[in-house]
């Protein structure tokens, strides 16, 4: 007798494109430089506390006799304007951006997910509502609108989140509602209908999860983006206030500094690229593995 | 076409409308009262009150929108909390300078981006395209702030060749008269002639043009190669090849004229991008543009100049749409 197979016939597929997926991603040197980056960042963030030579300057503990230090053999990074060690706030940083953008993006998709699906599977005047709002949100360009919302929440994290949220969800939308639409007439749906499922649970029980997968890669795709974006609020003081270890708010202190102490802006700055980097270059490599038009094997 | 243009032009204008909505109870549930910014910090609870009535916050919030609605449709954005002048008279003053560092950006986009895109196309997992490609990831992962404030520290503190910021030398503001004509200072000293003017105003226009360029040449560059990748890969592309068509015309020709869908949207989008990246790179160079002034706005909440810019920067925004959609709508292929 064959043995029963832990995964379920019909997943068997899927696990085998995600697998075969994984293995072209992981073919592609840069993407597999910015896969191990990641998962350093990730490390240093969830350790952060642990690593760092000061971790008493990233809660903002001043230490005003080694203010503006370039830097040293004590000090990697060199110091701030109190004195704190530049180091310690920036890999304690890593912790703040991802979280952020993990935040973020996930509050995103809880708004643009079921309102995709709703509209895509109901059609009519509903999928018109919601997809016409979709569209005024969509012409605003995604950081003004997370300006104006931030600056009128109040300007702290929380409230950075949430903008970013706001301005991000309607691309969530417009991704799922196109699967929707196609899902909605395959016959496991109708089926469904024709045994008298109610509407609604016929949305989220067979409609939304077969539309997740492209909507979690786009996300996965926008999260260099996200950390962006929530950086450049921080910069305009709409994010995290201080003493919070943010790079954005770092950089944007260290603009009264910099002349003179260049380490203050430089080290904070480099962290935002390479973190921004390495998911955008994960987000290409995706695109092209996930593309049949552009997949090599 | 028309009617695609008549219906496309319709949509636009509900989508202004929602942006309209949506800014206008944005800036009403904020948490700081507006009447009390509009008189000072010193003012009265009479005063106060007065202000109130004076700016019409006393009335239901629904008299508020239709009035602000009828002045919007007049030209009127209302009247600035901070300085009490007419916003759109301060938007018409800002908007110039900004146009100018939108305008360098998206020649940049084009002129370097698109090429960039190709060469990497063609060269396809060569040394230049992996050279193009991490140039091209890079510029839309570097945030525009640090660039800024980099360049800043290289070219104004280290090499010493250029202005640190502004829009010209303080001596040439006192000393000269500023020509002005459209607004546009480059313009304006060229043709009348100020080539002293003109060579101040390049040299500061240099940096913050270069910052703000970066990431739309990023963006062009990184959809114009893979909108090329996959029109290269179709059949009468190979079929033009067969013919024995040279190289040089099947791409820059065949090829790139029918990627042109996508370039043209990513371009549009990326002067969409640049409007909003003033906001950050203006107020690194303390550029007087309308970026600069919406950062300052928004630190006072001066709720009647953030409402001014957004609706400002939304109508670029959706006009941009109508305008890559209609160029799109040219092209025979595209059913409408």
């Amino acid at each position: 007798m064959q043995k029963a197979s832990f995964v379920p016939e019909v997943l068997k597929p899927r696990l085998m494109e995600t697998k075969l997926s994984l293995y072209l991603l992981n073919r592609n040197k840069l993407t597999r430089l910015a896969m191990i980056t990641i998962l350093l960042l990730i490390i240093i963030a969830i350790f952060a506390p642990y690593i760092v030579p000061y971790p008493s300057h990233a809660t903002g503990v001043l230490n005003p006799q080694d203010k503006l230090l370039p830097p040293s053999t004590k000090y990697f990074f060199g110091t701030d304007e109190l004195g704190r060690d530049i180091f310690s706030r920036v890999l304690y940083g890593t912790r703040i951006s991802l979280q952020t953008a993990l935040i973020a993006v996930g509050l995103a998709l809880l708004i643009g997910i079921p309102l995709g699906a709703i509209a895509g599977a109901t059609g009519g005047y509903v999928d018109e509502i919601i997809m016409r709002i979709t569209d005024i949100f969509l012409s605003f360009p995604p950081l003004l609108l997370a300006i104006a919302i931030a600056a009128f929440l109040g300007p702290n994290l929380q409230n950075a989140m949430l903008a970013i949220a706001i301005s991000w969800w309607p691309w969530y939308t417009r991704i799922v509602r196109g699967q929707a639409v196609s899902i909605r007439e395959r016959q496991f749906v109708r089926a469904a209908k024709a045994i008298g499922t109610p509407h609604i649970r016929s949305i989220f029980q067979h409609i939304l999860p077969n539309c997740i997968a492209p909507v979690i890669v786009q996300a996965s795709m926008d999260l260099g983006g996200v950390i962006l974006t929530a950086a450049a609020l921080s910069f305009l003081g709409l994010g995290a206030q201080p003493p919070t270890p943010e790079w954005g708010l770092m950089v944007s202190t260290s603009r009264s500094y910099f002349l003179n102490a260049w380490w203050y802006s430089f080290f904070p700055g480099i962290a935002i690229f390479i973190t921004v980097l390495v998911f955008n270059l994960i987000g290409d490599g995706l695109r092209e593995v996930l593309d049949p038009k552009t997949r090599k094997y | 076409m028309k009617a695609f243009i008549i219906r496309r032009l319709l949509l636009g204008i509900v989508v202004l409308f929602g942006v309209v909505v949506i800014t206008f109870f944005i800036t009403r549930i904020m948490p700081s009262d507006p009447a009390a910014q509009w008189v000072g910090q010193r003012a009265t609870a009479e005063q106060i009150k007065a202000a109130r009535v004076e700016l019409g916050l006393d009335k239901p919030l629904y008299v508020q929108f239709g009035r602000y609605l009828q002045n919007l449709v007049k030209g009127n954005l209302g009247y600035s909390l901070k300085t009490h002048q007419p916003v759109m008279n301060e938007l018409k003053a800002y908007i110039p300078a900004t146009l100018e560092l939108v305008l360098i950006s998206t020649i940049a986009a084009v002129f370097i981006g698109l090429p960039l895109g190709v060469i990497s196309a063609k060269r396809k997992d060569r040394l230049i395209d992996h050279i193009c490609r991490f140039f091209s990831v890079g510029a839309v992962s570097l945030p525009t702030f640090w660039a800024g404030i980099f360049l800043q520290l290289i070219f104004y503190r280290w090499l010493g060749l250029l202005p640190m910021g502004d829009q010209l030398s303080m001596n040439v503001r006192l000393m000269y008269d500023i020509p002005k004509i459209t607004g546009f200072i480059t313009f304006d000293s060229l043709i009348t002639g100020n080539f002293f003017i003109f060579k101040d105003a390049i040299l500061h226009l240099i940096l913050p043009g270069i910052t703000i360029a970066l990431y739309p040449i990023g963006l062009v560059a990184r959809m114009t190669r893979s909108a090329l990748l996959e029109i290269l890969n179709e059949e009468y592309i190979r079929a033009a090849r067969a013919y024995g068509l040279p190289e040089r015309m099947v791409l820059w020709s065949y090829a790139l004229k029918n990627s042109l869908g996508p370039t043209v949207t990513v371009v549009t989008l990326s002067i969409g991008y640049t409007l909003v990246n003033t906001f950050l790179v203006e107020s690194i160079f303390s550029w007087p543009g309308i970026g600069n002034y919406v950062a300052t706005a928004v630190i006072c909440l001066d709720y009647p100049a953030i409402m001014g810019v957004a609706i400002f920067s939304a109508c670029s925004y959706v006009i941009l749409n109508l305008i890559a959609d209609v160029i799109i709508a040219f092209d025979p292929r595209v059913r409408i």
